[in-house]
């Protein structure tokens, strides 16, 4: 639904709809606490962003129907790699739904805990590493977008609020206007 | 067919869940229309006007009147509104603001379902309140709701950001994400006098969140008509009214879970602990929606610069150095709460 749809907004809500969806699955697995996490961050907050920019985009989308045969041989390309994978995942993993509780939870020794603290309990100790990097990389992507759009544009009066603040009655400037004349500032 | 017998089969199961469901949602019901009413009558003895006194004892039945009118209004739907998504919206606007209220503790074990993440959960559904007044405003197909839409989409996400933070400060103090493990962490004293800066930030960034005035910039009548829901009448109007309530008593309860202890008395010596506990809570809820009816009153509306600046030169960084701040003293002074 997401890629067929005629209207792109559509074709969002439909990919915010899949991370529901995939939520959903999270919490079949008992893994509570990922699933928030993948709707604060995911839907919350990114699909929003997208969402808002699709919105103003003021784009023909009919046009682009129109070649979408252009790219339908590398769709299918793209989409028969990902079933192959999917198919070979599901022959070489033999699913013991007996114990679904072991495969939710891998950590065997901290069974009596709940998933958020199970998850806090390696990420800070044994994956520090990895955590810390991926936020070094996150804080670097945050600064590389920062600079690119950031730009010193002369000539732009801008809102200054302590100067606005400070501003009281003796301060304020008052002009005699008689009628009909104007004023020149 | 399959379908079919699992409804058949469950039948008694689905029963329950239901009948649990309608146990939150009258309450619910109940509480928004006092509200409305609360809301009103404060309003109204600010400035000095009389306010609903006609309709029924006290004009107590005004709200569910106005309702009714509403209900036997006729639905419009604009001639390019896309139909689906127009009526979607305030369902999902509704829908969103009962759900996060299972999770509410009101007393020791009084809880629909007392899951593990809670807060996340609360955060997860709020945060998803969004969608219905991005839907609302874009599908209205009309410049208002759209303008609306997009200034309450912006607001939304930048003061859950703060919002976020404070719950990180007060989840340091507590140790855990369950709603009623963070009441009972409050047994010694309630997190409102450690943590007041951080009481202010999430009393402020919760008005924001739940578009209550001044921050009501979304439906700014001045400038927007009614913002997302000019477009809407009759019932889809009611939803999104009151979702909208439901969402400031829910804010309101948040507040009093995480700062002012639920339904813990103030001192546990024995004429405030013979009082039941989900009186207690319904008290405090009362306390802090009169501050919210009376920031309503009092304050003027934000101009939509000064919100921004608010939600992210000031509201961001304290609250970003009250997580550093509050998680360094917790460490050096050894008050961690015991994890394992």
């Amino acid at each position: 639904m997401v890629i067929s749809s005629k209207n792109p907004v559509h074709s969002v809500l439909f990919l915010i709809l899949t991370f529901f969806n995939a939520a959903g699955l999270f919490v079949i697995l008992h893994a509570e606490f990922l699933a928030m996490i993948l709707i604060i961050v995911y839907v919350g907050a990114v699909a929003v962003l997208f969402l808002f920019v699709v919105m103003m985009l003021d784009f023909n989308f009919t046009k682009s129907k129109e070649n979408v045969l252009q790219y339908m041989p590398f769709g299918i390309f793209i989409g028969v790699v990902f079933i192959c994978e999917l198919i070979i995942v599901l022959i070489n993993t033999r699913l013991d739904l007996a114990n679904i509780q072991i495969l939710a939870n891998p950590f065997l020794n901290f069974s009596d805990m709940t998933n958020t603290q199970a998850l806090g309990s390696v990420l800070y100790t044994d994956y520090i590493l990895y955590f810390q990097l991926s936020g070094v990389i996150l804080l670097v992507a945050m600064i590389g977008s920062i600079v690119l759009t950031l730009r010193d544009r002369p000539g732009v009066r801008r809102q200054v609020i302590g100067e606005q603040l400070e501003r009281n009655a003796s301060s304020t400037v008052l002009k005699e206007v008689n009628s009909g004349e104007g004023i020149d500032i | 067919m399959s379908a079919l017998t699992l409804i058949s089969d469950n039948i008694f199961d689905i029963f329950i869940i239901l009948m649990w469901s309608m146990v939150v949602f009258v309450p619910i019901l109940v509480g928004v229309i006092l509200a409305v009413y609360g809301d009103r009558k404060i309003w109204a003895a600010v400035q000095k006007r009389k306010g609903p006194n006609v309709v029924g004892p006290f004009g107590l039945f005004q709200v569910p009147a106005d309702g009714l009118k509403y209900i036997f209004k006729e639905i419009i739907i604009p001639d390019g509104a896309d139909k689906i998504l127009f009526i979607f919206a305030p369902i999902l606007t509704f829908s969103l603001a009962i759900a996060a209220w299972s999770v509410i503790p009101v007393q020791a074990g009084a809880v629909l379902s007392n899951i593990n993440v809670g807060i996340l959960y609360i955060f997860a559904i709020s945060s998803l309140g969004v969608y219905g007044i991005l839907i609302a405003g874009w599908s209205s197909n009309s410049k208002y709701p759209f303008f609306g839409a997009l200034r309450s989409a912006a607001q939304m996400v930048s003061y859950e950001v703060s919002i976020g933070f404070v719950i990180v400060t007060v989840l340091m103090c507590v140790g855990s994400l369950n709603l009623t493990d963070i009441v009972l962490a409050q047994k010694k004293i309630w997190f409102v006098i450690p943590l007041f800066p951080m009481f202010v930030v999430f009393f402020i960034s919760a008005l924001a969140e739940t578009n209550r005035p001044p921050f009501d910039l979304p439906e700014a009548e001045s400038e927007l008509v009614a913002g997302y829901q000019t477009e809407y009448s009759a019932i889809p109007f009611v939803l999104f009214f009151f979702g909208e309530y439901a969402n400031i008593l829910l804010m309101c309860s948040l507040t009093t879970i995480l700062f002012l202890g639920g339904w813990l008395p103030p001192l546990d010596i024995t004429p405030f602990n013979m009082i039941p506990g989900f009186i207690w809570f319904l008290l405090k809820l009362i306390f802090v929606f009169y501050m919210f009816a009376m920031v309503k009153a009092f304050v003027p509306r934000y101009r939509y610069d000064q919100l921004m600046r608010l939600g992210w030169k000031v509201f961001l960084p304290v609250s970003l150095a009250a997580v550093v701040l509050t998680s360094s003293i917790l460490f050096f002074f050894n008050l961690a709460p015991d994890l394992i």
